[in-house]
């Protein structure tokens, strides 16, 4: 018993020296913002997603005092693995970087997270979509923050399918990605009752699409679904309106963005059907802050930029309250506290990294129900966060314990 | 008699100088860096072998660096082999697709033949995208960098770096010897009239055939040793684009040149990280520019420009 006093008490008194001082590093939180700026994903995260990552900082920095400094550094990835293994292994190894965030692109996540967990530092995934960074590669140094591929096929398909779009087809994108869509969305549609007609592979990227559209209209299913991204998506919607298919047949975009929305017009999108992590005009929270960011971007957010901020004030939130960079505590602390802004209400961290929040099934407007600028979506439901993402217990990641 | 000599003396100091250099720049450069310079240097020294002293412009060179980066990533990560066995499979994997790509391309010349290695890289890119074991668009990820020889710790930067540099010294010597041996002479005799190559009774199709092996194995070498360094392959090593960077690394170098493409690699993997932290989006126009520029006004490249200037300046 004396003994455990008297290791206790040289515990106690070795821990005491490092809890008074400040424990940041070199008292400098640096936040590396790593994405997409003159690609694809430019429009839906790139420099709107550096412009909320200064937000967020400026704001904490504001409101919270921290007594630390913190440093802001930002590269574009320009979609390559490579590129971003080397900017972040740089960054972690030789520049002090604490986290490195946005990361869109699901190459350039998984890269970044292996390269992160090597070197003991954060990661934290907005952009991305796979719904792989909670499962099968999770680790334990990643959050997913935003959105996953689960949430938005789910989302959509289990929504059109109990309001009555029971016949489905689906256009894929003829790869990884395109397919996981797919069989995820066709799994609610037929656990909700309803039935997949067919589906057709398109080669990825792809332009044109008329013979797998009219392999669409003849199927007379009720929905098509949209299992492709980007370009794909956007041409695909721009051609099934030239070829009639709809208003016959109902689009369903399984993962689409509001700037697709906003580059198309509402006049190709009106009546699609789409699920989002965020919406700017949903209510006075989310409007404030997004006329804000419209004041520096000149666009409205789209969910990836809304969440990149609310992720990085959370995370510096979290250094202040451990007084730490430490990478575990840091991770701890987010894990246990519940996240409460304008971009979450209740959102959570599970075991495996995945950041649980409500998300929103939403209707594109026809043009003449648009009042304003961005007025694009009518929210239809919100889907409460334990039902919207994978449930923990499915997740194949090695960190949840069974 | 004399200037040959006098020649190959600076070129021997230029070696060493160089060769010093390598050794000592982990310490001043950031390694992983360097590495990736020097494994880009390798890749489009290879390429400049085929294009410069042969006169064959493949445009699917992409396919060798890609597919030894995953055969040497599998045989790594999932069959548990360690880095130097890797790296060997995936240096022999890019040469035997040398081999089958060299056999049906080089009936053909010019366009054709550029057009016939760009047909047969896409059936690669099309293999690696669909094929389950690659990890399709998420690429090849995870690979551990292992022990080399079983008891050097590769996860450290400094052995890796040392490793990469000597790979990439030993390729360099391999493309440098095959130039000045005297197969590199009837390559060139090759690239400067092939009618009379052939009449003169030399089996022109299997020296060009020899040369694209050769060039694809060292892109291969490249490939995998870049698998290692950065403990990925990504569909973009496989990408087209890829296969375009590598022209544009040797022009911008100076094609036909020793040191060319490795200056042009160096400038370009610089340029693509420099640029990414300051101008953002501004990167790909950056670097179509300074094509433009090489192709308009600097025809020779920043070596052959060099090169030159020195000829000119030891003339008067």
């Amino acid at each position: 018993m004396k003994q455990k006093k008297l290791a206790a008490a040289i515990a106690l008194m070795t821990a005491i020296p490092f809890a008074a001082q400040a424990q940041v590093s070199n008292n400098v939180v640096k936040v590396g913002v790593l994405t997409d700026m003159s690609g694809t994903y430019s429009d839906l995260s790139g420099q709107g997603a550096v412009v909320a990552t200064k937000m967020a900082i400026d704001d904490f920095i504001a409101n919270e005092k921290p007594n630390f400094k913190i440093e802001m550094v930002q590269a574009d990835h320009q979609n390559k693995a490579d590129i971003a293994s080397n900017k972040a292994r740089e960054w972690f190894e030789r520049d002090g970087v604490d986290v490195a965030t946005e990361l869109v692109t699901t190459s350039v996540a998984l890269a970044v997270m292996k390269v992160a967990k090597e070197k003991d530092r954060i990661a934290l995934v907005n952009g991305t979509a796979s719904a792989t960074i909670t499962n099968k590669e999770c680790n334990d140094v990643t959050i997913h923050y935003t959105y996953d591929t689960y949430a938005l096929a789910n989302g959509t398909a289990s929504a059109l399918t109990k309001q009555g779009g029971k016949t489905w087809f689906f256009l894929t994108a003829d790869y990884a990605f395109g397919k996981s869509l797919e069989s995820e969305a066709a799994k609610v549609v037929t656990a909700n009752g309803g039935k997949v007609l067919g589906s057709v592979n398109h080669p990825f990227p792809g332009t044109d699409f008329s013979s797998f559209l009219l392999k669409a209209q003849q199927s007379g299913a009720q929905v098509v679904g949209l299992a492709n991204a980007g370009s794909d998506t956007t041409n695909a919607i721009k051609q099934a309106a030239e070829f009639g298919i709809t208003p016959k047949q109902t689009l369903a975009g399984l993962l689409m963005f509001i700037t697709d929305v906003h580059s198309l017009g509402l006049k190709a999108t009106q009546g699609m059907y789409l699920t989002t992590g965020f919406y700017w005009d949903r209510n006075d929270d989310t409007r404030a802050w997004s006329r804000r960011f419209f004041e520096k971007q000149r666009k409205m957010p789209t969910m990836v930029q809304a969440g990149q901020y609310s992720s990085v004030y959370n995370y510096l939130k979290a250094v202040k309250a451990v007084n730490s960079d430490d990478t575990k505590k840091v991770m701890d602390y987010m894990k246990k506290t519940p996240i409460n802004d304008f971009f979450a209400k209740n959102g959570r961290i599970q075991a495996n990294g995945r950041m649980i929040h409500d998300m929103y099934l939403a209707q594109v407007k026809k043009p003449e129900e648009a009042k304003y600028p961005w007025d694009y979506y009518t929210i239809k439901a919100t889907i409460p966060a334990d039902q919207a993402f994978t449930p923990l217990k499915e997740s194949t990641c090695a960190l949840v314990k069974k | 008699m004399n200037t040959t000599t006098n020649n190959d003396k600076n070129m021997r100091l230029v070696f060493g100088v160089l060769f010093l250099l390598g050794l000592v720049a982990p310490f001043v450069v950031y390694p992983t860096f360097l590495m990736k310079i020097l494994c880009f240097g390798l890749f489009a020294s290879a390429f400049n072998l085929l294009l410069g002293f042969v006169g064959l412009l493949s445009f699917g060179h992409a396919a060798f660096l890609g597919a030894a980066g995953y055969v040497c990533g599998l045989l790594v990560r999932d069959s548990g082999l360690s880095p130097e066995l890797g790296i060997l499979g995936g240096t022999l994997a890019a040469g035997f697709l040398g081999w089958v790509f060299g056999k049906l391309a080089i009936r053909r010349s010019g366009i054709y033949f550029a057009m016939i290695t760009l047909a047969l890289a896409q059936m690669v890119f099309f293999i690696v995208q669909q094929a389950p074991m690659t990890g399709g668009e998420d690429g090849l990820q995870g690979v551990p960098r292992g022990n080399l020889f079983g008891f050097i710790d590769l996860d450290d930067n400094m052995s890796m770096y040392y490793l990469v540099y000597a790979i990439f010294c030993a390729g360099f010597f391999v493309i440098y010897r095959t130039i000045h041996s005297p197969f590199g002479q009837i390559l060139k005799a090759i690239r400067e009239n092939q009618p009379r190559a052939i009449s003169l009774g030399y089996d022109v199709d299997k020296f060009k055939l020899f040369a694209f092996v050769i060039s694809a194995a060292l892109s291969g070498l490249a490939g995998a040793t870049k698998t290692l360094v950065f403990q990925l392959a990504s569909l973009s090593d496989v990408h087209w684009h890829m296969s375009g960077e590598v022209v544009l690394m040797t022009l911008l170098g100076g094609l036909g040149t020793i040191f060319g493409p490795l200056v042009g690699a160096a400038t370009i993997v610089t340029l693509q990280n420099e640029l990414a932290d300051k101008v953002g989006s501004w990167v790909t126009v950056i670097m179509g520019v300074i094509f433009v520029l090489c192709v308009l006004v600097f025809r020779r490249g920043i070596v052959g420009e060099i090169q030159a200037l020195i000829r000119r300046s030891g003339i008067n």
